[in-house]
């Protein structure tokens, strides 16, 4: 009886504690969503508790980002879709074209490849911005989308991330398709690949998060506005001499929206992504 | 579509197929499958590693590149006699030094309460998550806000238990512990959610003989939960480290180094002298010796954390 009751309010601590660090975790995004849809006077006026309470509601700001002519936030946004889309499309297809070779069709110097691939994964990507941009300097796609795809298209941690799949993947399946007269190019497209589906959906996710909030890169290389990506588009309302900060408050929301979209529907092949990465690295 | 595009293939496989034993063709499938990755790795990835080791070496500035000259370790020289560099250097190390212990603390602690048996646990890893899926860009705007010396959310909130307003980004002294502070809010839930996958795997049964054995709560973390998540811990604190050493954005959104160069780090300054200065060779010597100092302090985490 006793042990119950200690049982008890040892549950009671543990939930008054997450639901107290919890608030503590959400309310700077909290308020962001709030600000985003209050009149600009009162966004540093309401204070303490006040700041997440509308007490006025408008869209505003949403409708100024996005249908003036003068910010355009659509312009940016449209540019980040298109720039992550094509990274998640193209990677995919290249890195597990990769990891299936490197593990399933071995050839002379393949093990070589995987060891310096799996080295390779270690370099930051700060250390080589400098020789990079040089080098799409001489591609000539300075300000061309190109420069914003192709350098992120190969990637050392998803061709890891499919070998590790590919390596548990049931060899009867493939001796099955070979002994029907599969190519070994029919059996990846028929055979493995329907099979994989998870690993494609983690590969893809982590690459779209990954690179829906690149910064640095599109910062140096996209310096004209036809190319520029929403983190690049957020950073000149910020220091923009005229700050509107309702205005920010939404594209701030507006730019989270998208990631928000995948961990809520995707969560279960996010989350795996983020542990596989852990636990078996 | 599909399927015409398997046919095409199959008709260039055709020929070769009749003759050749389905090992030999995985084998040159090998090498055409690993082809795409493989080129635009060494373009965009070895190619660069190795021309920042020679531009390392050479004085070459991107506003006049025809002039470019060799000219051995003379940009290592000046670098290590920058001021500016020890600064860099010192900022970058406090940074990690803080933030690698306290974020993966405090991404432990969320990890053991959201694994309890509440019915708000699910909740909490929603909350405690919710900044990992917002972008650094986002987060530093927004924490400028709060931050604020006159109208921040915080200052209001220290106001209220009678606290006077802080100047927090704007003081040399507070910058790059707000910075710290912000950072482990931003990325403490995905470390969190590796423990928590650790956490997962501690089979129940150790648990209860540690019961058995009239073990307390605490007692059984350092002896039951410590030793079973040893490996995602050492895992943790490697990515949380190497990330610690890449930080640029915080500085680069919120104080732009400053204030008196105080949030300044290795990155910021070679992206400083890379794209303000555009000189390539300098910014290039900072890259290597900001690439060989993360490969060596990964290399003696590995070390001692196996021990």
């Amino acid at each position: 009886m006793k042990q119950r009751t200690k049982k008890r309010w040892g549950k009671i601590a543990v939930s008054s504690a997450i639901i107290a660090l919890g608030f503590l975790f959400i309310s700077p995004l909290l308020w962001m969503i709030v600000a985003s849809i209050k009149p600009e006077t009162l966004i540093f006026k309401d204070m303490g508790f006040q700041a997440f309470i509308p007490k006025e509601l408008t869209f505003d700001n949403y409708a100024k980002i996005l249908f003036s002519d003068d910010i355009n936030f659509f312009h940016y946004m449209k540019n980040s879709l298109f720039t992550v889309g094509m990274i998640v499309l193209l990677g995919t297809i290249v890195n597990s074209l990769c990891a299936y070779a490197l593990v399933k069709l071995k050839f002379p110097g393949s093990n070589l490849i995987l060891i310096i691939i799996i080295a390779l994964y270690v370099v930051p990507f700060e250390s080589v911005l400098i020789p990079l941009y040089i080098v799409v300097n001489k591609f000539g796609w300075i300000n061309e989308f190109p420069a914003l795809i192709v350098p992120f298209i190969a990637s050392a941690f998803n061709i890891f991330l499919f070998r590790q799949f590919f390596m548990e993947f049931p060899k009867e399946l493939e001796e099955a398709a070979q002994l029907d007269g599969a190519t070994p190019f029919q059996t990846f497209i028929r055979i493995v690949v329907p099979n994989s589906k998870p690993v494609f959906a983690t590969a893809a996710i982590l690459t779209f998060v990954t690179h829906w909030s690149d910064f640095m890169w599109p910062l140096i290389v996209a310096t004209d506005q036809s190319i520029q990506t929403v983190q690049i588009g957020i950073q000149y309302l910020f220091t923009d001499n005229n700050i509107q900060y309702g205005q920010i408050m939404a594209a701030l929301t507006l730019t989270t929206i998208p990631v928000v979209l995948i961990f809520l529907f995707f969560q279960r092949y996010y989350v795996q992504g983020i542990t596989a990465s852990g636990v078996k690295g | 579509m599909e399927t015409s595009k398997v046919e095409i293939k199959n008709v260039a496989l055709g020929k070769a197929s009749g003759r050749m034993t389905y090992a030999r063709q995985q084998k040159m499938l090998g090498v055409i499958f690993s082809f795409p990755a493989l080129a635009l790795m060494f373009t965009f990835l070895i190619l660069p590693v190795a021309l920042a080791f020679i531009y390392s070496l050479m004085n070459y500035n991107m506003l006049n590149p025809e002039a470019k000259i060799f000219t051995g370790l003379d940009n290592y020289i000046r670098l290590f006699q920058d001021a500016i560099f020890y600064t860099a250097l010192k900022n970058t190390l406090y940074f990690t030094v803080l933030v690698v212990p306290l974020q993966c603390g405090v991404a432990l602690c969320l990890a053991l309460l959201v694994n309890k048996k509440v019915k708000v646990a699910s909740l909490g890893r929603v909350f405690f998550f919710s900044p990992v899926v917002t972008s650094m860009v986002v987060v530093a705007i927004l924490w400028t806000f709060l931050y604020n010396v006159d109208n921040g959310l915080i200052n209001s909130v220290l106001n209220f238990f009678g606290i006077n307003n802080q100047p927090f980004l704007l003081s040399p002294n507070q910058a790059m512990n707000s910075i710290i502070f912000m950072s482990i809010w931003q990325a403490a839930g995905f470390q969190m959610m590796i423990f928590l996958a650790g956490l997962k795997d501690v089979p129940e049964t150790l648990y209860e003989a540690a019961e058995i054995d009239g073990a307390n709560a605490w007692q059984k973390f350092l002896n039951v939960t410590l030793p079973s998540i040893k490996h995602v811990t050492g895992f943790v604190l490697i990515i949380t480290t190497i990330q610690a050493f890449r930080l640029f954005i915080q500085p680069y959104v919120m104080t732009n180094g400053g204030p008196s160069d105080s949030t300044k780090t290795l990155v910021f300054m070679l992206y400083e002298n890379g794209f303000q200065f555009r000189d390539v060779g300098y910014s290039s010597a900072i890259a290597v010796v900001f690439f060989l100092v993360v490969i060596i302090v990964s290399l003696v985490l590995k070390k001692v954390l196996k021990q």
